[in-house]
């Protein structure tokens, strides 16, 4: 789930037709969830029905996957996405510190949006780069040893 | 009988037939490979602690409570998911295992509410006994950490409340949807401590894709998922085993007691029919027999025009008894008769034709197999030489290729229905031939094959293209057709069918079916294996209905699909006895056992018996009673349990009938909409408060068993034994199983039935006799029960019930999951929830012409009569064609339908009817005027005050 793109409205019969590129494909919920999101930047609660129908599966089954993984998202992330690491070796180096004092700048906690829709805080659980924690992504790409100054300039790229 | 508590193996049986040797705490046991070694160990009487696992789903293993040590494997293997190995060694019980168990019992008790001795569940909770096998002591975890216990529960199904604060998240409710009854309606939603079941899209259960079979409640091992009764009333304390009087399913289920209260009915793994499921008819519906509306006195009144008079028993028996003589001596001996119910027993129906032909004299009975499966005894009757479907419903099993063929199983059928799916979804073929979308052509995780949307009255036109097809194309299994059938017959036929107005292609401009379907559909029926046809009202409703089911049999002879397992042809019956009623000798020609009244050596033995003399000619069928009433010669009519006037078709006419009678006899549990046209009321009894036996669609006899008193002080057949009594042809039957012991004594096919012996097997499947002492679960299987298979032609002859400039549009009518029949019981219940009015579905291209949208008032008008209902606008209909159901008196969609009907023995022709549709604004005339009838006519009189 990279960069955060300029998506395009919510439109069912595109939705439809994106769903239906996928039949063919061995096992084709997860294609299909993913160029939902990656359509829309989300997967919004009126896809299931369109998701299910395409695929003769029952909405139950596509709201079972769609909510098993957090990467997929039910409503818009912000313009900018953050994913901060809150795994142990990071916590080992102080992420919990960074992460309270992101909570300040942006005005926002983990897993919220904030609400001029300007950037998404959310934690992942490490990103393989345990030996230079803290670490995060933004919008896809990684930065790490984030105190201090480092920290800082993060942020001001979040928010300019 | 106490509390029955159904031992649980915690998974499925394996079907293989090697067998594997382990040892389990000591003991060698023996069983088939692929066994769980859970089920191994409760196979030698050892429980192993699980939360997760039931024997009606697959192995999950995800509760980790079954672990047990396997000797040479690291680690402690879930026993549920583990198969037995040949030499394995396992412990159930060890010091390390204890410690595992405990501690993950801790962890779930940690975020359980401790409220055992309030909770509904209380007595009846895997959880709790769990926690007493593994000997909990202690939560060291405390309980204030994070938690479920303040989640709300859901209260929107009538019937069943989701707790999630009880909620285990074992999967098992999420499972037996998916597995048994194949909805996919739940999920778990979220990971980790998040996870939560969810119905669909996290929604209340009635909004969600639910479908209230109660699965999902039978497999919570807590009390998450929990019957409102049980919520209500408490745990109950004795079972009585009875068989569901709903659908031709023949479900059976534990009636679960307290005292002559009826707390739950629970789905019974041993019942041959259901194994173990359930819809949510059966399992929730059943309210009705305590509803305020039943009626518990009998009533009379000289005219309909009188209010009802409440009077004695012995009174009403005696005023019905005087009429019917004065009836008789006035008009003669023909001016009576009687219907028999398909909702009654084997031996109240028994009872209601012995009445007629030894007390009334004559022949004049019927039943309301009539208005629907009189085609499939005529027809299969003259192909094999039996009048019922071929196989058991266990053949569905092997099936390899499936043709559903104007039935709607997933609404009318639903248990089959579920049973049918589970093998679809294991990869078997399926063909659906209906002008309607049904679920079956696309639900989830089933598709069928091919979907042949025929112009409703085309039935046999495409039966007869997919003929064409098998003998044209060289598909026929000669050998088959060599062996068991008539070869000169099968050679006719073959010349017929194959003749070129018989080919999808030229078939095709009145079939609307692309012949390219066709042609693929016989084919994939023709060689794909094992292949069976289930059909339904959609093929014998028609004014060729006999000749479709002949046509159905002549393609199953023609490809050798019959007498083995997986194949045969399969009529799935609507009502709950409505085999049984056929078997019953309650036809007007045909005595039990389906031997003609003309047949003088079968006439002799009843003759012998009953110490009468019997009359040779067939009486009148339902629609000649009406007819001759109209005219005036046919006077007087004892009803048992059917409500004609809203099931048969041409309802002014059924009403006219009826009104030209001087004494109708109406015998049910409410004033029905027949009743309105009643002198005699005799209240009558439900399927809980009598013993009996049912016949479902697979020949299978079952025992009904008497739950509670009858609330109206008397069964069915008790009634009928005082009427005919009262009438001067002495009954004296304790017991009803003394009237099965009658029936077997009359009948060859029931030689070898009797309550003993059904008391003892649980059911058995006719014929039933010296040949077959245990019965027959699948019939004709070294050659046919006539001798050789007969081919017989069928021609197709267009119905003459067509569209035009005035009707343009095809009626056809069927039912919804929720409401039975004409919806007596059922409207009288929570089922309204889903379901309260019939609608009118209609495609949008149709609707958008009339500019009808979605929930517009539409009258609905025949030649026959005009009513009117609220549209669905849907592409489940194709153009041209429009759908309603006929459950609601107020709408009384069979006054549209018409008095066409079978050419061979009478089925109305329900499922054509040429109609047109169009903007309303209330309704028509003649609901003003029935209504008002209604209203009239069931006015009870007030007892005078004492002086």
């Amino acid at each position: 789930m990279s960069a955060s793109l300029p998506q395009i409205p919510w439109n069912a019969d595109h939705a439809a037709a994106l769903v239906a590129r996928c039949v063919a494909l061995e096992g084709p919920l997860l294609p299909a969830l993913h160029v939902i999101q990656a359509t829309f930047g989300c997967v919004p609660d009126e896809a299931v029905p369109i998701i299910a129908q395409v695929l003769n599966l029952s909405r139950a089954d596509v709201h079972g996957v769609l909510t098993f993984y957090h990467d997929f998202r039910r409503v818009p992330a912000g313009r900018r996405i953050l994913k901060f690491c809150a795994a142990e070796a990071c916590q080992a180096r102080g992420s919990a510190d960074a992460i309270a004092q992101v909570e300040r700048a942006l005005g926002l906690k983990v897993g919220e949006t904030r609400s001029d829709g300007a950037v998404t805080l959310e934690a992942v659980y490490c990103l393989g780069l345990c030996a230079s924690g803290p670490a995060a992504l933004l919008d896809g790409d990684p930065f790490a040893r984030l105190k201090g100054a480092r920290l800082d300039h993060l942020l001001t790229q979040v928010l300019p | 009988m106490p509390l029955i508590k159904e031992a649980d193996s915690g998974t499925p049986p394996s079907a293989a037939t090697e067998v594997v040797s382990l040892t389990i705490d000591g003991q060698t046991v023996m069983a088939p490979a692929g066994t769980s070694v859970m089920r191994a160990a409760s196979m030698m009487g050892t429980a192993i602690p699980k939360l997760c696992a039931t024997d009606s789903l697959q192995a999950f293993g995800s509760c980790r409570l079954c672990l047990v040590e396997i000797d040479g494997r690291a680690g402690t293997p879930a026993s549920c998911t583990t198969p037995i190995a040949d030499g394995m060694v396992v412990r159930t019980q060890t010091p390390k295992l204890a410690k595992l168990r405990k501690g993950v019992m801790e962890l779930y008790i940690s975020d359980h509410p401790l409220d055992c001795l309030t909770c509904a569940a209380n007595g009846d909770c895997e959880l709790q006994d769990m926690a007493g096998a593994v000997g909990l002591r202690e939560v060291r975890y405390g309980y204030d950490g994070a938690n479920h216990l303040c989640a709300e529960a859901d209260e929107s199904n009538p019937y069943f409340t989701f707790d999630p604060s009880k909620c285990i998240v074992c999967s098992r409710c999420v499972r037996a949807c998916d597995e048994v009854q194949g909805t996919f309606a739940l999920t778990i939603e979220g990971r980790g401590f998040a996870s939560q079941v969810s119905a669909s899209q996290s929604q209340p259960f009635m909004e969600s894709e639910c479908v209230s079979c109660g699965a999902c409640v039978q497999a919570c091992p807590t009390a998450a998922l929990t019957e409102t009764a049980i919520i209500d009333i408490g745990q109950p304390e004795h079972s009585v085993v009875t068989t569901c009087a709903y659908c031709g399913v023949g479900c059976t289920f534990k009636a679960e007691m307290r005292g002559e209260q009826l707390v739950r009915m629970v789905p019974y793994k041993d019942g041959k029919a259901n194994r173990g499921h359930s819809c949510v008819k059966g399992r929730f519906a059943w309210g009705y027999a305590t509803h305020r509306e039943r009626i518990l006195n009998p009533m009379i009144r000289r005219a309909v025009t009188d209010p009802w008079r409440e009077v004695t028993w012995s009174e009403a028996i005696a005023y019905a008894a005087s009429e019917f003589t004065r009836i008789q001596a006035a008009h003669g001996r023909n001016s009576v008769g009687g219907i028999t119910s398909s909702r009654c027993t084997n031996e109240e129906t028994f009872l209601v034709q012995k009445l007629v032909r030894a007390g009334f004299g004559n022949n004049n009975v019927d039943t309301c197999a009539r208005v629907c499966h009189s085609p499939t005894g005529y027809g299969l009757k003259a192909t094999f030489g039996t009048s019922a479907g071929t196989q058991d419903f266990d053949s569905v099993e092997h099936s390899d290729v499936i043709m559903v063929i104007g039935a709607n199983p997933t609404d009318g059928h639903p248990v089959f229905a579920s049973r049918m799916k589970q093998r679809l979804r294991q990869g078997a073929r399926l063909i659906v031939i209906d002008p309607r979308r049904i679920d079956l052509v696309r639900t989830p995780h089933v598709q069928a094959d091919h979907h042949l949307p025929l112009r409703p009255g085309t039935n046999v036109a495409v039966l007869n293209a997919l003929a064409h097809v098998i003998v044209t194309e060289g598909l026929v299994d000669e050998a088959f057709v060599r062996e068991r059938c008539d070869w000169e017959e099968f050679q006719d036929w073959a010349e017929a069918v194959a003749a070129p107005a018989n080919s999808p292609e030229a078939s095709e401009a009145f079939t609307g079916v692309p012949p390219e379907t066709v042609r693929q559909a016989a084919r994939l029926y023709a060689t794909g294996g094992a292949a069976a046809i289930y059909y339904g009202l959609g093929v014998t409703e028609h004014s060729q209905g006999t000749t479709a089911v002949i046509a159905i049999a002549n393609l199953a002879m023609a490809t050798g699909n019959l007498g083995k397992l997986g194949a045969g042809v399969n009529p799935l019956r609507g009502q709950n006895n409505v085999q049984g009623a056929c078997d019953m000798g309650s036809f007007p020609h045909e005595l039990s056992g389906y031997r003609h009244v003309s047949d003088d050596d079968a006439r002799g033995v009843f003759e012998a018996l009953w110490d009468v003399e019997l009359d040779a000619e067939p009486g009148l069928r339902i629609p000649n009673m009406l007819d001759a009433a109209v005219q005036g010669a046919f006077k007087g009519l004892y009803i048992q349990g059917e409500d004609i006037l809203q099931s048969d078709p041409n309802t002014t006419h059924v009403a006219a009938g009826l009104a030209a009678m001087e004494c109708v006899v109406v015998q049910d549990l409410f004033l029905n909409e027949t009743a309105n046209y009643a002198h005699v009321f005799l209240p009558g009894s439900t399927f809980l408060e009598k013993d009996g036996t049912f016949t479902n669609a697979e020949r299978r006899i079952q025992r009904v068993r008497k739950v509670m008193s009858p609330r109206n002080g008397f069964g069915d057949w008790e009634i009928t034994q005082m009427l005919s009594n009262a009438l001067g042809f002495t009954m004296s039957y304790s017991h009803p199983s003394e009237i099965m012991d009658e029936i077997a004594s009359l009948t060859p096919t029931f030689a070898g039935v009797s309550f003993a012996k059904l008391d003892e097997e649980g059911s058995v499947q006719w014929p039933c006799n010296a040949a077959a002492p245990l019965g027959t679960p699948v019939m004709h299987l070294d050659g046919f029960v006539r001798g050789k298979g007969r081919f017989m032609l069928t021609e197709y002859v267009a119905t003459d019930e067509k569209v035009g400039p005035r009707f343009p549009l095809l009626l056809t009518t069927g039912r919804v999951l929720s409401q039975y029949n004409v919806g007596a019981q059922t409207r009288r219940t929570a089922n309204v929830a889903w379901h309260n009015e019939d609608l009118l579905e209609i495609h949008p291209e149709d609707a958008e012409q009339r500019g009808v949208r979605d929930g517009d008032w539409v009258s609905l008008k025949s030649r026959a009569g005009e009513t009117s209902l609220r549209a669905t606008v849907t592409e489940r209909v194709a153009p041209g064609v429009v759908y309603t159901t006929f459950h609601f008196p107020q709408t009384q969609a069979n006054v549209v339908t018409t008095e066409y009907s079978d050419w061979a023995t009478n089925c109305p022709e329900y499922k054509v009817t040429a109609v047109e549709v169009a903007l309303s604004n209330g309704t028509t005339d003649w609901q003003t005027r029935y209504q008002a009838h209604t209203r009239r006519s069931r006015r009870i009189a007030q007892p005078e005050p004492a002086e």
